[in-house]
Parts: structure tokens; sequence; C-alpha cells
């Protein structure tokens, strides 16, 4: 039926197109005056979208090697003014922030690789359709997606294994992100080609082995991405160390950045005491500035690198949703 | 009886096949062969299953700490049954109505412009002609993804300072973020500042596969830029919506729980008390264990009845669901 009527719709139309109309492509049809209004109007909205994402980030920048009076005065807008790096010194010589950092790269440095470790062989076996359980497999998975168990069972669940104040809360509760499983498990079964598995057996390949000498080197699109994912997730995780740390020396950054940036101790950071007001309040700033940055940093640093990879492997989630 | 049925129909083919592999009958022999055949599958998966079990299936176990008097002495399951006390103290709590209302006008605000805003994003940057300017857009519009809540937050707070910040100098005397009634204006709109790009991705992938010829189709029909958006774009990318919109769904009273902690202050907390942030003041700084796990079993529960309202719903309107 429906077949039916979209043959009689074809008949029709193209025919008139392709034998009257001769269609190339080089010709471009005149624009029309409201597509031109359309055409400006998209690019003045996208041209601010731009701005207003970008300036606030630029300003950061700008404000954390500014004199500070004159960032408060709104004299600093587009280029730093009066270059002052008192936030960096003051910041540098805070015993906080360097703790935080070592403690961050170590917990997000071994998170991740054992983020890697576990999800990437198990995305791969559940991606194998001969792999007959992975149905129920996966649904006990995705399930923990939607349902959990919440704040307090978690937390004496942790307290009862140890992991208070310990380092491990950071690295092993969250080994899994089933979300960037799903993605893995994607790309998997979209992207690797079924006669490479065949081949692969064919010259005597263990499953292992095809995983490790086959699969791996052609994905490295996806490791990138969740390799990424896992990065920033560590690298920005707040929550663990507010709920399970009570140990100064052993909170990570996100949670230091907390008590300097948020708490509003004016005084902590080194400055004089003989200050108050706006004095104090401007280099408080400049501090929070310079903090901004440096805790951004590596971010901003591998976010490049990165990039290339990321409509590919968002790609790839998306299709499976 | 059906298995028997099945196995004779196909003996013909199928027979040389069973012979060479050695598939047994029994069930233990099934068993057995399974594991011998895909014991390496099991081994790359368990380290992923044994993780899952003990951090998410373990405290999914301590839910009845709800029904329960928490006892320290006797952990996490042995306390005194106590059946829904724990919900009914939530739901007869004075702050009740109000923690409800802040939930709901807090994710329905960034549910619905969170929803909208990618969608508009991915349109926009699909009109670009030029690769490079194209992948310029992105770059910039993605960044904000990657920094830090906390980060964010501190952004809003140095931005909003009255007097000296960049946008609080033209706001007066006060902060916005002392101002209860602008809490959830900033909590959505810094929510879009910082995600809308990197969700527009999603988008802009399902844009992407629009064979072209059915642009140039409607071209000749005399369609303009709106009309091809209108027609070719929003339809191409309506079934991605609905699965997006089915998932945030399961979040309805999901708002997130760092932002909404570090922009809480005691001048906007009648409109920024929230299940979670209560969730976590009830069990975490007052101790009281078993309130707040009812608490956060409530909000789990009502998530979960909005997903599976939201996936029912677009499965009927429009065949698409997730599962």
């Amino acid at each position: 039926m429906s077949t039916a009527t979209n043959s009689a719709q074809y008949v029709g139309a193209p025919k008139l197109s392709s034998d009257e109309i001769p269609f190339n492509p080089k010709v471009r049809q005149q624009k029309s005056i409201s597509d031109w209004i359309v055409d400006i109007v998209i690019w003045v909205i996208l041209a601010a979208v731009v701005f207003a994402v970008i300036y606030p980030l630029w300003f950061v920048i700008i404000a954390s090697f500014s004199n500070q009076a004159a960032v408060s005065a709104g004299e600093v807008t587009v280029i730093p003014k009066g270059v002052s790096l008192y936030g960096y010194q003051t910041m540098f010589s805070d015993a906080r922030i360097w703790n935080g950092y070592k403690n961050t790269i170590i917990y997000t440095v071994l998170g991740t690789a054992l983020n890697m470790v576990v999800t990437m062989p198990a995305a791969f076996a559940l991606s194998r359709a001969e792999f007959k359980p992975r149905r129920i497999i996966m649904f006990l998975f995705t399930f923990t997606m939607f349902f959990s168990g919440g704040m307090i069972p978690s937390y004496l669940l942790m307290k009862q294994l140890g992991l208070l104040n310990s380092m491990w809360v950071f690295i092993v509760p969250g080994a899994v992100s089933v979300w960037n499983l799903i993605i893995a498990r994607s790309f998997f079964e979209t992207s690797i080609p079924e006669d490479l598995h065949d081949a692969a057996q064919i010259d005597g390949l263990s499953f292992f082995g095809y995983f490790l000498r086959i699969v791996l080197p052609l994905s490295s699109a996806i490791i990138a991405v969740i390799g990424l994912y896992y990065f920033v997730g560590h690298w920005n995780d707040y929550f663990n160390g507010l709920l399970y740390i009570t140990k100064q020396n052993k909170l990570p950054l996100q949670n230091v950045l907390q008590q300097i940036l948020l708490a509003n101790q004016t005084n902590q950071m080194g400055t004089d005491t003989a200050m108050t007001g706006l004095a104090a309040q401007q280099f408080a700033d400049q501090i929070k500035y310079g903090v901004i940055i440096v805790a951004t940093l590596p971010l901003l640093v591998i976010y490049p690198f990165l990039q290339k990879y990321f409509d590919k492997g968002v790609m790839i989630g998306a299709v499976k949703g | 009886m059906s298995v028997n049925n099945s196995a004779a129909a196909s003996k013909p083919r199928k027979a040389k096949k069973e012979v060479a592999s050695g598939v047994p009958t029994t069930f233990t022999g099934k068993v057995a062969f399974h594991f011998s055949r895909y014991w390496q599958h099991w081994l790359m998966v368990l380290p992923a299953m044994c993780f899952v079990a003990l951090f998410a299936y373990v405290p999914m176990y301590g839910i009845q700490l709800a029904f329960r008097e928490f006892n320290p002495k006797l952990g996490l399951t042995g306390g005194k049954f106590v059946g829904f006390k724990y919900f009914q103290q939530f739901f007869n709590d004075p702050q009740f109505a109000q923690i409800l209302v802040n939930t709901f006008r807090i994710s329905l605000w960034t549910l619905v412009m969170g929803f909208f805003a990618p969608i508009i994003l991915a349109l926009l940057i699909n009109q670009i002609g030029s690769r490079k300017i194209k992948g310029f857009v992105q770059t910039i519009t993605y960044m904000p993804h990657f920094i830090s809540t906390v980060v964010l937050v501190s952004m809003l707070n140095i931005f909003l300072t009255p007097d000296t910040g960049l946008i609080g100098r033209f706001l007066g005397d006060q902060s916005l973020l002392g101002v209860a009634s602008a809490f959830t204006p900033l909590y959505w709109i810094s929510e879009i500042w910082q995600h809308c790009g990197w969700n527009s991705i999603i988008y802009l992938a399902a844009l992407s596969s629009v064979d072209t010829s059915l642009y140039e189709a409607a071209k000749m029909d005399g369609a303009g830029r709106l009309q091809l958006i209108r027609h070719i774009d929003i339809p191409t990318i309506l079934p991605t919506c609905v699965i997006l919109l089915v998932l945030n769904m399961g979040h309805v009273l999901g708002v997130g729980f760092e932002k909404v902690y570090l922009m809480q202050n005691t001048l906007n907390s009648t409109a920024s008390e929230v299940i979670s942030t209560y969730t976590y003041k009830m069990g975490l700084i007052s101790f009281q264990f078993s309130y707040s796990t009812a608490i956060g079993l409530f909000n789990t529960v009502i998530n979960f009845f909005f997903l599976v309202l939201a996936n029912f719903l677009s499965k009927k309107v429009s065949d698409t669901s997730i599962f």
C-alpha cells in the first residue's frame, strides 16, 4: 500500500525535473531576500552565543593577570591591565592547593586506569552477539542508571568497607560508569567488522588475543573519548570528597577549591588582616581568578588534542542511546 | 515439546554442525559447554559485574533501612522494622511542600530549557556552510562542559558580586545569589551556558546524516531556508529528541546535588532546598540515617515512575523507546 503510493508520486515529479530542467549542482539558485534575512539573523545569533560562551572564560584569564583595582573598577575588558601576579604568588604559597593538586592527580590517574581496565573488556565482551547472557547482564547494568540505593546506604557501605578517609574511595567505587560502558559497547558493535573475528579465529587467536591485538589497536577513538570522560569525571569530582573525606590532607582539588573559592574566608589566604573591605575583597578575588585558571588548566591543555574525537565518540554513543 | 519440534524440523540442515561442535543435550552439559566456550567472555565481564554488584546492588539491598530503625550495632539491615514511619515523617515535615515544589520548579525549568536550547543551537550550527567556522563554533561551545561545578559556581559568585563583579556591578547592592526568586533562573541559565554546546553534538550527528539531495529537491520546489529547517532538519532529529526527552524525564526529581548545594546560602534557601540537599543534610549532617534513606528512596521511586511514564508515552506517540 505505502509502496504503491510512493512509487505513484515518484513517477511524476522526478521525471519533470530530470528531463526538462537538467540538474546542475554547480549552478546556485539565487538567494531570495527572505533567505538573506534568515542568514543574517542566524549569524547574529551564533555570534552572540559564541561571545556569551567565550567572554566569561576570557575574562577570568585576563582578570587573573590584572591589577585588581582595575578589575574591580571595570577597566579590564579585553586585555589585562596593570599586570600583577599577586594572585598566583599567594596561591602557590598555600599548601592546601599543592596537596589538593597532588591528591587529585593520584586519584585521577589511578582511577582512570582502573576505569579503562574494567570497562573496555566488559564492553567488548558484551558487544559480542554470540555471548548470549549479555542481554540480562546489560539489563542489570542499565538498571543501576535509573535506580540506586541512595546516599546513606552507600555511605554505610563505604564505612563498612573501611573506605572513609581513604584514597581508594575515589578510585574503586566508580570503577564502572554504565553510561561509558554503553558507549564503548556501541562502538565495538558498529565499528569492528565481523570478518576480523573470523580471520582471527582462523589464525588461531584466542578471544583475549583477538581483543588485545586486533580490536584495541583499532579503537583509539573510543579509548580517547571514554578515557577523557573518566578523566574529567575524576578531575572534577567534588561529591566523593564531600561525603567520604573529613581529613584535610586527603581532600582532592575540587574540595580545596570549594574551601578557597566559596567559603569566603578572605583572611585565610594570606591577605593582610589590616586590609579590610574593598581592598581585601579585591585581593581575594584575584586569588580566586588564579585558582580557577590553575584548576582548569590541565583540562584546557588536553582539550585540543582530544577534540577531534568528540564528534566521533559522542555520535557512536548517540546511535544506540 | 516445541524444542523437540524445531530440532526435528531443522535436523537435516543443522545435524552436521551440531555434531561438529558437539553441543551436549543435558542441562549441566550445556552449562559446562557454555563456560568451556565462553569463559574468556565471562572473565572480561566479571570485574565490571563485581564492581556493579558491590557498589550499586549492595546499597540497593540497604534501601530496607528506610523501613527500619537504624541501629549502629546491628548495621544496615538489623534494626527494628517500622514500616512507613519515616515516609510519614517526611510527608509531615513542615518543609515537605516547599522542598517538593523547589525540586519540581528547578528541574522542570532545567528540563524544558535544557531540552530546547541544544536543539536550536544544533539547527543554527548546521546552517553554517563553512566547515572551518562550524568547527570553531563547536570548539568554543563545547568548552564550558569540562569546567567543574565548583569552578562554575565560583564564577557565578565572583561575577555577581555587587559593585565589583562583571555582572553584579550593574545589578545594585545585592548579589543575585542572595535573592530567592533569582535562584531558579540562575540555575538553568548557567546550566545551559555550560552544557548546551555539548548536548548539541548528538543532534548535529543526526543532522549530518541528512541526504543532501533532499535539500536540492526542496530548493527546486522553491523552499526557503526556514522551510528547509522546518520540513527536513526538524523531522530528521525528532526521534533523537524523543529519546533524550525520555532519558531526561528519568531525572525530573534528580536535580544535580552538587550544583544546588554549592549555590545554596541562607538567603536563598527558601527557593533552593531540594530533595537531594535535604537528604544530605538529614543524613550526613544530622545523622538521621533511616529518615534520610526514606527521603532518598521517595526521590528515586518518583524518578523511576516518570521515566517509565515518559517511555510509555513516547512508545505510544512515536514508536521510540529506550526499553
